[in-house]
């Protein structure tokens, strides 16, 4: 297996784009990505393009396809483009399925992309809830709301959490949103902002969700000792782990512990060699705030039952012993739910070569990323390095 | 939902028929088709819920999908019946009431309409059993 490394990532602002189609927001991440790497078309030798349900929310399927086409590389250059789907973790699927590419020595020069345009549809409450159990949970009345309250509930009673400790995720995302200018809330707000709006599903409210969201991200990938044709700041890819789950919450022994997370999380410690203390910062799923408690957690950051005394303390800040969704996470930077899992590698990559801005975290060498699919039965986890 | 869609699950969704895995003891429901736990050497034979249970969490459902619109906020739970399986299940009683250890047991109810001229949905709920 050859080591693979990062040589281009690309974003789209996030948000309601209204004026912009599923492909136009695919290209724009994807040029950007492009003349990132500083890749010819004829350099690159496959695509992997992660969404989660751009059958449902914008009715195309095939859309591998058409974003290789729109992007250039289909009808010349006749690359082969695939589409990976896992819920809300398919952007980080499709970045696994690239580094297999590259790794295997299959292909040389890959791009991965992850996008979703949601704001074209009615129900996207529905088309979510497709993430869970539809013949068992959605139809029996399961939200995806819903299913993370019965986390949050299954949390509280275990270990006791504070209204404001759960709150303080999402004060704390906007807080690096707000550094972040592709991020769907650009603003600050207070633990009473979350604590006074609305109940979405007890005890949810609407700031500890992520919003519905437009965006793309991309990323170009190439074998490490071909990198520097590339790039000076080539990112290595140290581990890249997957694991699963049942599908429904029901069916798990504990509904507050993310088992795929456990176990993709000592997967991908064990494959970098790496130990929690050597991670500078990481990016996890916070689809809620009290995913991003149990993702800390369960990745074995912090003991069980003490993610929201760690947030409360301002650990997990900008400043922090361990800086989390820097980017501003689902919460603050928008959840386009195909386009997350890319968007958490876009983030590590701007903070390892010291490009963040005013949300860098100093002396940055060492990141991780936590992309959950459904409520956790799927779980992609990547670590990355400075070479 | 289409017609053939629920209705191959009427047993289960009526009368909580789900399965059982003689080669270990494992009950499912929802009804499995395989064991995974002894999975090719499994043998699986249906088995019937007393449809008593307990509520292990729940949530107060305010913004619901359009299916449940009518019925928000409604209580969600994920009950433990006694033979030991878990569902995920409206509980039928005022929000404030649901707690985490609540006796429940299984009653038959509509569930939703498919609009006015529609197929009406029935299938099982929870509601207090103290
Ligand atoms: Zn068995």
């Amino acid at each position: 297996m050859r080591d693979v490394a990062i040589i281009g990532a690309g974003i789209t602002k996030f948000g309601e784009r209204w004026s912009t189609s599923f492909r136009d927001l695919c290209t724009e991440a994807g040029i950007a990505a492009i003349e990132d790497a500083n890749v010819a078309g004829e350099q690159i030798d496959a695509m992997f393009v992660g969404s989660m349900s751009a059958g449902r929310f914008v009715g195309q399927e095939h859309v591998g396809a058409l974003v290789a086409d729109y992007v250039g590389l289909g009808g010349e250059l006749h690359i082969p483009a695939t589409r990976v789907e896992a819920a809300c973790a398919s952007g980080g699927l499709a970045f696994r399925q690239a580094v297999a590419a590259v790794s295997s020595g299959m292909s040389e020069v890959v791009v991965a992309a992850g996008a979703e345009k949601m704001t074209d549809v009615g129900d996207s409450t529905d088309v979510l809830a497709g993430a869970a159990d539809r013949e068992w949970e959605s139809f029996a009345g399961a939200t995806f709301p819903g299913l993370y309250a019965m986390i949050a509930c299954d949390y509280i009673h275990k270990y006791g959490l504070t209204r404001e400790q759960l709150a303080q995720v999402a004060v704390k995302n906007h807080y690096h949103g707000a550094r972040n200018p592709y991020a769907q809330f650009q603003n600050e707000i207070t633990q009473s902002t979350v604590m006074n709006s609305t109940l979405v599903a007890s005890p949810l409210r609407l700031f500890d969700c992520s919003p519905v969201s437009d965006g793309a991200a991309v990323v170009v990938i190439c074998p490490l000792e071909r990198a520097h044709e590339f790039t000076d700041t080539p990112i290595k890819v140290l581990a890249s782990a997957q694991a699963g789950d049942t599908i429904a919450l029901h069916d798990r022994p504990d509904f507050s512990t993310m088992g795929a997370t456990v176990a993709a999380g000592n997967s991908a410690f064990r494959q970098a060699k790496l130990q929690r203390k050597d991670i500078d910062f990481v990016e996890v799923h916070d689809c809620f705030t009290i995913a991003e408690l149990c993702a800390i957690e369960d990745l074995g950051f912090v003991p069980k039952g003490t993610a929201g005394k760690f947030t409360e303390e301002g650990e997990t800040q900008l400043g922090g012993k361990l800086p989390v969704n820097t980017s501003g996470g689902l919460k603050s930077c928008g959840h386009p739910v195909g386009a997350t899992g890319i968007k958490q590698i876009w983030e590590v990559v701007q903070q390892l070569r010291g490009e963040a801005g005013k949300r860098q975290v100093e002396g940055a060498e060492i990141g991780m990323t936590q992309n959950v699919g459904g409520t956790g039965a799927t779980v992609v986890s990547h670590i990355f390095g400075r070479v | 939902m289409t017609v053939a869609r629920f209705w191959r699950e009427i047993p289960q969704r009526y009368n909580l028929v789900g399965t059982k895995c003689e080669t270990c003891g494992a009950v499912f429901f929802p009804p499995r088709t395989l064991c995974p736990h002894c999975r090719r050497d499994g043998k699986i034979v249906p088995c019937k819920f007393s449809g008593k249970g307990k509520v292990m969490t729940y949530s107060v459902i305010h913004s619901a999908s359009d299916q449940y619109f009518d019925l928000k906020p409604y209580v969600l739970a994920i009950i433990e019946l006694e033979e030991g399986t878990r569902v995920t299940s409206h509980v039928i009683c005022e929000p404030d009431d649901v707690y985490i250890g609540m006796p429940v047991k299984s009653v038959f109810r509509v569930l939703d309409c498919d609009g006015p001229d529609g197929v009406i949905h029935y299938g099982t709920k929870f509601t207090s059993d103290v």
